[in-house]
């Protein structure tokens, strides 16, 4: 079950800079952890987000296993259209999951 | 090294301070003990993790479950209605059992009674969204528990547990959290011990877990053999708490360092 | 005597890191001692290329209650606009296994040159952002942030 938390404004005025935000559930797990049996837990993060906005991404992010567990990104961009901003995390195999929001522009 | 300095420092204050209850008007949630930007993270929906488990626990309410193909929401129906200031009163007594209840226990009863399903176990995911999303729908509201005579007994029981000192430190509960809650341990605060926010996102579990969980994580801290979870020591505990804590308001999902 | 040395060393680096809130980052030295540099991992982002001070703000608390969850965010003074805009921002850091925390892609549609994340450090340490402007200018700040140790550590057993 995918688990994505995002806030993006109900309406916005063409060209007003929107603020986002974007949350998912994930353990990000930085492979250098060892579980209780010494065994080494392997490593498993979201390797990449992006958010994509009338035809075009507006906005991407590359994780290490640096960044917190349940990857959290604030940022923004411009109103220029009504439609649904799409958000999208592909973790280390690969696995995508998205998330989208509708706007509306006036 | 240093948290066990950190310790003996607390243990030498232990020694000094007698263990006195909080009065009512001193009692503070975690929350007042908090760097800003911990509870700018609390107070944001869209920056809350907890609000990940909502979520999932918002989902599993409507999802059905067991033989019986029903979910929470066909009998409960909305849950911000139905279970609105619920965990405020928890735990409470279950007259099916005879014996006091925590809210996890009480939905894990639900699932195998009434919706014939595979219980869940204590901290699995499923349980920790279910309980953080009922829980969350009492957010604001001031812990009112119960005054049940058939919760008298656990109750006193949990006080004594509190103040019983254990583990090789040989401290009590109430030996930091009512006779230190003004120090520190270390960088950390000691704090009151309210259960104000569970289930927590903890930032140092890095996830959802629940007061039981957190209790679990104080014993091994004093080096005492931590309490099984779903204990009847711990549902006393958590009764002890609740009391403790009355009229403190709930805000969960809370965030904790 | 070699393994139980080793054991030893292993066991105190999870102490340690363990009391840093941190089990997370823990790992045996010898790998802590491959990553690159703060400033070699710079260099890696810019190929190189001169790095100057100014028009980016790092923003961070400079003493942390746990570094699992460090607020970070970054701020880049630029008019964003299809001539001159932010194009990318890289956060480093000094004393983690791994010096990258995170590269973050830009463009004049993103509205400004500003973003705010949460990112984990091991231990006290320095964070460098670099950002990578339209004109191939690359611009800096760094900052000092405190992790306090935890005092109650769990078990993870």
């Amino acid at each position: 079950m995918s688990r994505t938390l995002v806030s993006v404004p109900k309406t916005a005025k063409v060209g007003e800079v929107i603020d986002i935000r974007a949350m998912i559930a994930h353990p990000m797990e930085t492979g250098y952890r060892m579980g209780p049996n010494g065994q080494a837990i392997p490593r498993k993060i979201i390797r990449h987000f992006a958010c994509e906005y009338d035809g075009e991404e507006v906005f991407s992010a590359e994780f290490h296993p640096a960044v917190s567990a349940n990857p959290f990104v604030a940022f923004s961009t411009v109103a220029t259209k009504s439609g649904a901003l799409t958000f999208r995390w592909t973790d280390d195999d690969g696995k995508v999951e998205t998330a989208s929001a509708e706007i509306a522009v006036s | 090294m240093a948290f066990r300095l950190a310790f003996a420092a607390a243990l030498l204050c232990a020694g000094i301070a007698v263990a006195q209850e909080i009065p009512p008007g001193e009692r503070r949630s975690g929350t007042d003990f908090m760097s800003a930007e911990t509870r700018a993270i609390q107070a944001d929906d869209g920056s809350n993790p907890g609000m990940l488990w909502v979520l999932q626990g918002e989902s599993l309410w409507k999802e059905p479950a067991g033989a019986s193909r029903r979910s929470c929401a066909s009998c409960h129906g909305e849950a911000a209605t139905s279970m609105r200031d619920v965990a405020a009163r928890y735990p409470a007594f279950d007259t099916a059992s005879g014996a006091p209840v925590d809210l996890a226990g009480k939905i894990d009863q639900c699932r195998t009674t009434r919706q014939h399903a595979a219980g869940l176990p204590r901290e699995s995911e499923e349980l920790l969204g279910l309980s953080t999303y009922v829980g969350h729908q009492s957010r604001g509201l001031p812990i009112a528990p119960p005054d049940d005579p058939r919760l008298h007994a656990a109750r006193a029981e949990g006080k004594r547990l509190f103040e019983t000192r254990m583990g090789q430190l040989d401290l009590s509960c109430s030996s930091c959290h009512d006779a230190n809650w003004r120090g520190r341990l270390g960088g950390s605060a000691v704090t009151q011990a309210h259960p104000t926010g569970y289930p927590i996102y903890r930032l140092e579990w890095q996830a959802v877990g629940s007061l039981q969980r957190r209790m679990r994580g104080c014993m091994v801290g004093v080096r005492a053999e931590p309490f099984a979870y779903g204990s009847a020591e711990f549902i006393a505990l958590e009764l002890y708490l609740a009391e403790r804590a009355a009229g403190l308001a709930l805000e969960t999902p809370a965030v904790r360092p | 005597m070699n393994v139980r040395e080793t054991g030893l060393i292993g066991r105190r680096g999870l102490i340690l890191a363990g009391g840093a809130g941190l089990l997370v980052l823990a790992l045996p030295p010898a790998r802590a001692l491959a990553r690159p540099s703060l400033q070699e991992a710079v260099n890696g982002f810019t190929g190189g290329k001169p790095v100057e001070t100014g028009k980016v703000k790092l923003d961070v608390p400079p003493l942390v209650e746990n570094g699992n969850a460090v607020g970070v965010t970054v701020a880049v003074e630029s008019p964003m606009t299809a001539g001159d805009h932010v194009r990318r921002i890289a956060l480093f850091n000094e004393k983690n296994p791994q010096a990258d925390v995170a590269v973050f892609t830009l463009g004049p549609r993103t509205g400004r040159g500003r973003l705010s994340t949460r990112i984990r450090l091991a231990t006290s340490q320095t964070l460098i952002a670099v950002a990578e402007l339209s004109d191939g200018s690359y611009w800096s700040s760094s900052a000092n942030v405190i992790v306090t140790l935890a005092a109650c550590i769990e078990d993870l057993s």
